[in-house]
C-alpha cells in the first residue's frame, strides 16, 4: 500500500527512514546495478578496471621516491604511507564526486518506478568498495615488500572502511539531492575535491606542518583517511580520530534526514 | 481489496530554465530580495494533473483516454509511485506492475540471458523467482542461440519480443499499460496477444491508457476521459456490466 499526501514533518521523516531502510534491503538491485557498471568497465576491453590500479600504481611509483626526497623522508615509511593514502584517497574522492550524480544518472528509472532512492546511492558505494577492492592490490604489494610492524590496530582497519562507506550512504543522500536541484554543485564539488587532494595529509604528513599540526585534525577527510592509514601502517590511531569519525556521521546522517525528508517526494520531479 | 482511491491529486512540473537552476541565482535572490527575487525565482510550471478524483475498484477495467499531454502516462506513473502528488492523497491496495517502459533495466552489453535477470530484478523479483522462469521467458521470446549474445547485436524487433516476454512474464493485482503493448512479426505478435490478454485477464485492476478508443472500448469497461489534466468524462461501456462510478468526478 501506498500512502501519500501532504503531511507534518513526523510523517515525512518516516517516510524518510522507510525508504533508507527498504534501501538497504533492496541489495539485490543495488548490488546488481553495481556489479553491472563494473561489468561495462571491463567488456571489450582486455584489463578493464584493472587499467584504475595500474594508473594508481604508476602514480606512486612516480611520487613515492620524488617526494620522499623532496621532502626528505626515509623511503621504507614515505612509500607505504603515499601508497595506502592514494588508494584510499581515490576511493574518498569518488565518493564525493559520485555522490552528486547518484540520482541525475537514475532519471530514467525514477521516473518510471517506485524503487527507494537509496537503492541508486547504495549501488555508487557498493561499485567504488569493488574498485577499492581492485586497489587493494597495490597496498598488499608495497605493505608486503616494506613489511610495517603491526598492531592489534589493524584489526579495526576493515571496520574504518565500513565506516566511510556509511558516511557514503549519507553523503550520497544528500549531494544527490542537491545537485539534481542545482546542476551546479556536481561541477563544484569536483573542483573543490581536486584542491583537497593537496590539503589533505596524502603525500605530506601532519607532523611537517611543526606547530600547526592540529590544523589536519580539523580535515574531515584526514580524520576518516587517518583511521584507516594507520592501522595498516603500524602507528596507533588516536582516539578522538574515532570520536571526530563517530561525531562526522551522526552530523552528516542528521542534516542528511532533515533535509531527505523535506524533499524526498521532490527527487522524481527534479531529476 | 485491490483499490486505487485519489483525492484531488495535483501533479506540476517545475519547469527549472538555465537560470533558477544555478545556485548564483539562488544566492542573489537571497542577498537581494525584493523585486529582482521575485524575477529569479519566477519559474513556470505545468500543471499535470489537476484535483483528480477517482475510485477504482477490483474488477475495474479502466480506459483512461485523451489527447497528447492530457495527463495520461503522468496518472499512471502517479498509481505507479514514481511521482508523489504535491497535492492531494492517493492511496494503492495491491501490487502494481508497470508496462510503461518495458526495456527499463536492460544492459546493451549484457547477454539476452543476463538481460532476463537484469530486466526482473528490476521489476521487483528476487533471484529466486527469477531462475525458474528464466528458461520460459527465453524460450517464449524466440531467440535461440541469441540469448547468449549482447543485446547490442538484437535487432530492435528482437530486443523487443524479449523486453515483452520478460515484462509480462509476472503477474500482479494492478496494471498499468500505455498503450496495448506489441512485439514482433505477424507470428509472434500472435502468441504475444494471447500472453498479453492471459495477464490482463489475471490482474484485479487494469488501467490502460490510449487515445485509440476502439482499443479502449474492446479491453475496458469504463472509460475515463482526461484534458489538460482534468477529469472530463467518466462513462461505462455499454457492451459490458457497468460498476460502480466513482465517488467524485
Amino acid at each position: 500500500m501506498i500512502k501519500v499526501d501532504m503531511s507534518p514533518f513526523r510523517q515525512r521523516l518516516n517516510l524518510a527512514l522507510k525508504d533508507i531502510k527498504d534501501g538497504v534491503c533492496s541489495f539485490n538491485i543495488w548490488v546488481m546495478l553495481g556489479w553491472l557498471e563494473i561489468k561495462q568497465l571491463y567488456r571489450r576491453s582486455t584489463l578493464g578496471p584493472i587499467w584504475l590500479t595500474i594508473s594508481t600504481g604508476v602514480l606512486i611509483l612516480g611520487m613515492g621516491p620524488l617526494y620522499g626526497r623532496l621532502l626528505s623522508q626515509d623511503l621504507s615509511r614515505y612509500v607505504p604511507y603515499l601508497a595506502v593514502g592514494i588508494v584510499l584517497w581515490s576511493f574518498i574522492s569518488a565518493l564525493i564526486t559520485e555522490s552528486c550524480n547518484s540520482y541525475i544518472l537514475a532519471e530514467g528509472f525514477i521516473k518510471e518506478l517506485k524503487l527507494p532512492y537509496t537503492v541508486y546511492v547504495l549501488r555508487v558505494v557498493w561499485k567504488l568498495l569493488i574498485m577499492l577492492g581492485h586497489n587493494l592490490v597495490i597496498v598488499v604489494l608495497v605493505l608486503g615488500y616494506f613489511r610495517p610492524s603491526w598492531g592489534w590496530e589493524l584489526l579495526l582497519a576493515p571496520f574504518a572502511v565500513l565506516l566511510i562507506a556509511i558516511n557514503g550512504l549519507w553523503l550520497g543522500i544528500l549531494m544527490g539531492l542537491l545537485s539534481a536541484r542545482f546542476r551546479d554543485i556536481p561541477l563544484i564539488v569536483t573542483s573543490l575535491v581536486q584542491i583537497a587532494f593537496f590539503l589533505t595529509p596524502i603525500f605530506w604528513k601532519p607532523s611537517m606542518l611543526g606547530e600547526y599540526q592540529w590544523t589536519a585534525n580539523l580535515n574531515p577527510l584526514f580524520i576518516f583517511l587517518e583511521i584507516v592509514r594507520a592501522p595498516l601502517l603500524g602507528e596507533p590511531v588516536h582516539g578522538y580520530l574515532w570520536m571526530a569519525a563517530f561525531g562526522v556521521t551522526v552530523i552528516g546522517f542528521s542534516i542528511t534526514l532533515l533535509l531527505f525528508s523535506r524533499y524526498r517526494a521532490r527527487i522524481a520531479y527534479w531529476v | 481489496m485491490t483499490s486505487i482511491l485519489a483525492d484531488s491529486i495535483i501533479v506540476e512540473f517545475p519547469i527549472y530554465g538555465g537560470k533558477s537552476r544555478s545556485l548564483k541565482h539562488t544566492f542573489v535572490r537571497a542577498a537581494t530580495g525584493g523585486l529582482l527575487s521575485r524575477n529569479a525565482a519566477e519559474r513556470v510550471v505545468v500543471r499535470a494533473l489537476n484535483r483528480l478524483s477517482f475510485h477504482f475498484v477490483e474488477g475495474d477495467r479502466i480506459g483512461v483516454m485523451g489527447h497528447n499531454g492530457s495527463g495520461k502516462t503522468t496518472l499512471l506513473r502517479v498509481i505507479a509511485g514514481a511521482y508523489e502528488p504535491v497535492g492531494g492523497t492517493i492511496s494503492v491496495v495491491g501490487k502494481v506492475a508497470t508496462m510503461i517502459a518495458i526495456t527499463l533495466g536492460m544492459d546493451p552489453e549484457s547477454t539476452g540471458y543476463e538481460n532476463i535477470f537484469l530486466r526482473a530484478t528490476i521489476m521487483g523479483l528476487k533471484p529466486s523467482q527469477i531462475a525458474p522462469l528464466a528458461d520460459e521467458i527465453a524460450e517464449f521470446s524466440e531467440l535461440g542461440d541469441y540469448i547468449h549474445m549482447p543485446l547490442r547485436t538484437y535487432s530492435s524487433g528482437m530486443a523487443m519480443r524479449l523486453a515483452f516476454a520478460v515484462s509480462t512474464s509476472v503477474s500482479a493485482d494492478i496494471l498499468l499499460m500505455d498503450e496495448w503493448l506489441s512485439a514482433g512479426d505477424a507470428a509472434f505478435s500472435a502468441k504475444a496477444q494471447v500472453r498479453l490478454n492471459s495477464l490482463v485477464d489475471r490482474a484485479k485492476l487494469l488501467v490502460l491508457a490510449s487515445h485509440d478508443e476502439k482499443l479502449i472500448r474492446k479491453n475496458c469497461n469504463k472509460i475515463m476521459r482526461l484534458d489538460h489534466g482534468e477529469v472530463v468524462g467518466f462513462e461505462a461501456v455499454s457492451a459490458q456490466p457497468a460498476g460502480r462510478l466513482p465517488f467524485a468526478v
